[in-house]
């Protein structure tokens, strides 16, 4: 091996297991059709449980969450073709990432500001907060 | 070199001196790590969104004995938008079969029925906008509608600027083909448009439904 080879090795040796060219997953229709179907059954329900208020809104609030969270997994799969594989991992690190500070800080928005509602609002003109 | 043995032979040249710097520029592939910097200004832009989520989730329930969202919120308008969103995902999807089958004219098809819905979805928002401003629910009208505007209209804004997008990629495909370059424009906008799909999904979960549930 010459010279050239090595350090082209040397700088180049941990995009060993890269893509390179054009293998992303693209899906078929197949996949995109499965994708569109869940979403529509998805998205069509937790309307038709706003519009007909046929459950408790608690129950409906719970329910609409856990679409919607499901809604946004089938759509990551199924459109953004999202894998533990793609671009080497480096993609689901990412969105891991991601999620952790998004939970953490809306979660936290949330929480604080609460509590400095219910701590700092005089008593008096308040209606019952559940 | 005495210690020569101890390096890495990945570091060291022919005479078994070490490396500290290529002689030449290592050889990429254009545009080879594109999807993962375009993947990381996604979720970088999703921290934005997460932040308008945080503070309509913080203020939205501020009315100022102001409007409330079921004075405002028209749920089967909403509906009708959420449809056009996810209809041009999926005939955004099929623009991407046709490309990697480098069928161009079926693919151009696809990009401008899914650019005809994204402007449905735009239109049916400003005309929202505008018969909310008409009932004088303006943004400065309560702490609810500032986050409303704020988190709902940089949602239409993202999708204003893949419209213009889509149009120029379009313009792109038109003037030089399915080249890779236009290739991979393509698979980037089409993260794009997937992605703002999906924080719709948060929007008409947490904005619009759970409104009409208060």
């Amino acid at each position: 091996m010459s010279a050239e080879a090595h350090n082209e090795h040397a700088v180049d040796h941990h995009h060993d297991d890269h893509h390179h060219g054009d293998d992303h997953d693209h899906g078929s229709f197949k996949t995109y059709m499965i994708g569109f179907l869940l979403s529509v059954v998805l998205t069509a329900i937790p309307f038709w449980l706003v519009m007909t208020e046929a459950l408790a809104p608690q129950t409906t609030g719970l329910i609409i969450t856990a679409f919607a969270v499901a809604q946004i997994i089938v759509h990551m799969i199924f459109f953004l073709h999202m894998n533990h594989r793609s671009e080497g991992g480096w993609n689901m690190l990412a969105l891991i990432f991601t999620i952790v500070v998004v939970v953490i800080a809306v979660a936290g928005s949330v929480w604080v500001m609460y509590h400095l509602n219910t701590n700092m609002m005089p008593v008096h003109d308040m209606q019952t907060m559940g | 070199m005495s210690h020569a043995s101890s390096l890495n032979p990945d570091y060291v040249d022919e005479a078994g001196r070490p490396i500290y710097h290529p002689v030449e520029e290592p050889h990429h592939p254009e545009g080879h790590s594109t999807m993962l910097g375009f993947w990381m200004y996604l979720m970088s832009d999703c921290l934005i969104f997460a932040m308008l989520f945080a503070v309509y989730a913080v203020i939205g329930g501020n009315y100022a004995a102001g409007p409330s969202p079921k004075d405002l919120f028209d749920l089967p308008l909403v509906a009708l938008n959420t449809s056009m969103l996810l209809l041009s995902s999926i005939t955004y999807g099929f623009a991407m079969l046709a490309m990697v089958k480098n069928r161009t004219a079926q693919m151009q098809t696809w990009l401008a029925i899914t650019g005809v819905f994204g402007l449905c979805f735009l239109g049916i928002e400003l005309y929202e906008f505008a018969h909310m401003i008409h009932l004088g629910a303006t943004p400065q009208r309560s702490g609810f509608l500032s986050a409303f505007f704020f988190l709902v209209g940089t949602h239409g804004l993202h999708v204003t600027f893949g419209c213009i997008w889509l149009v120029t990629l379009m313009v792109q495909v038109w003037r030089k083909g399915l080249i890779q370059a236009n290739k991979r424009r393509l698979m980037c906008l089409s993260l794009f448009w997937h992605f703002l799909d999906v924080i719709w999904i948060g929007v008409f979960t947490f904005v619009y439904l759970f409104g009409m549930l208060r």
